[in-house]
């Protein structure tokens, strides 16, 4: 009698465990990068917005590569690039910078929109109470503007978050790169699969929707 | 400072193919378009009209589309299909997999320019004798494409983008060529830089394209 040797095992309950800790690491990389990548954005939307003809130019066409050319391209070119110039970048750190970049120039042309929303009156008006350029900014700008591109921001960045499922080519564990080795192991791709959108769906769509209420909440102030 | 000696000359040999594999990346892009177009004005006309699992299945199909990451949905048209014994080819599993993407988002933009055309047109047209699909199909779907002619763009060139997902299931696209040249000579960094300027010519032409296109549609 020949003993049988089992490759494969199915699915258990301590991989649930395993892709929650994916999950985590999914929110991870996203809210890292997000939030480095709306920082930089603002600032990139408020130079569109301010700057001169030829600098506004200059960093428009910039940033324009960024959203022309396919994530999964520029997350290769830049973990192949990185070794060239002499960084020493792990999955996790790679993934950020071009996340970052990647949402900075998406950010950048909300953050115009908003800027675009307020209008020059109600800055003149503003500066005309005596309120500096930064207050202006601060008390005036930004709370109306950001309500105006909220909703689209908001878009931008659960875009971003879907997206990050790109970084697993990298070699990151993150939700779909944990579904893979899952699915390897136990040959039960449907199911995993099934799992691991949950897992996204879990995570875009309670935001998605109360980002929809605040929208309706503000649009009838 | 750079140890690395960059060789293009490969790359520069192989242009001519990545060039033909754009064409492929645009077929697949585009017929995904098309679909996704009729899927999505579909869904949009069963999401406002329509009643029990009919409407449930659209709503289903449009919040799984808009809140999973398209490489998932791709995935599961790939692999996940083949837990039912279903083993599709790399070309349909990139196209249902944008398609199915597409869709959803579509069926949003289309739901959108529905709502935003009055009830009283499609009165009008019934009562100058249109059946429902005359008042339709001349009237109200005209209209709703010139509303949302900038988001369609837009997805276009989401779709020729996307598609180069179909280097991780094998589909030799511009991005399934780029990895098969760049695997086999090992000079990725010079390989993939070439692609992306390709991709950024070919948006670039999209975007060019449907600008003259929108003079020529919009004169009135």
């Amino acid at each position: 009698m020949e003993p049988t040797v089992q490759f494969f095992s199915g699915f258990a309950a301590s991989d649930m465990w395993f892709m929650a800790e994916a999950a985590w690491r999914t929110l991870l990389i996203s809210v890292v990068s997000i939030s480095l990548g709306t920082l930089l954005g603002v600032v990139f939307g408020w130079l569109l917005y301010e700057g001169k003809f030829w600098a506004t130019a200059g960093l428009a066409a910039f940033l324009d590569v960024f959203r022309s050319v396919p994530l999964l391209i520029q997350l290769v070119l830049f973990f192949n690039f990185a070794p060239i110039v002499g960084l020493n970048l792990d999955a996790f750190a790679s993934g950020v910078v071009v996340l970052t970049i990647y949402t900075a120039a998406l950010v950048a042309n909300v953050a115009r929109g908003g800027l675009e929303a307020v209008g020059a009156p109600m800055r003149r008006a503003a500066r005309s109470l005596g309120m500096s350029y930064w207050q202006t900014l601060r008390h005036v700008v930004f709370p109306i503007g950001g309500r105006a591109v909220f909703p689209s921001w908001i878009g931008v960045a659960l875009g971003v978050m879907k997206d990050s499922a790109l970084v697993s080519v990298l070699g990151y564990v993150e939700l779909l790169r944990a579904s893979q080795i899952l699915i390897t192991r136990t040959q039960e791709p449907f199911l995993i699969l099934a799992i691991a959108g949950a897992f996204y769906f879990a995570l875009s769509y309670p935001v998605a929707r109360y980002a929809e209420k605040l929208e309706q909440r503000w649009a009838t102030q | 400072m750079f140890d690395y000696n960059f060789h293009w000359r490969p790359v520069f040999r192989d242009l001519p193919d990545l060039i033909a594999a754009s064409l492929v990346t645009l077929q697949v892009a585009a017929l995904a378009m098309l679909l996704g177009i009729v899927m999505g004005l579909v869904l949009a006309l069963i999401r406002l009209h329509g009643k029990g699992p009919l409407r449930w299945f659209a709503t289903v199909w449009v919040e799984l589309a808009r809140n999973t990451p398209a490489l998932i949905q791709l995935f599961f048209f790939g692999f996940g299909l083949g837990a039912f014994g279903i083993h599709l080819s790399p070309f349909l599993i990139v196209l249902m997999g944008l398609t199915f993407n597409c869709a959803g988002y579509l069926a949003e933009n289309f739901r959108g320019g529905f709502q935003a055309i009055p009830d009283t047109q499609l009165r009008a047209a019934r009562s100058l004798g249109m059946t429902v699909w005359q008042a339709y199909t001349r009237i109200i779907v005209p209209q709703v494409l010139r509303i949302v002619y900038h988001p369609i763009t837009n997805q276009m060139v989401w779709a020729v983008l996307m598609s180069s997902l179909g280097m991780l299931v094998g589909f030799r696209e511009l991005s399934g060529e780029t990895q098969f040249f760049a695997s086999r000579t090992f000079r990725i960094f010079e390989y993939f830089a070439v692609t992306a300027v390709l991709y950024y010519a070919i948006v670039k032409i999209i975007l060019l394209g449907s600008r003259v296109l929108a003079t020529r549609l919009f004169r009135y």
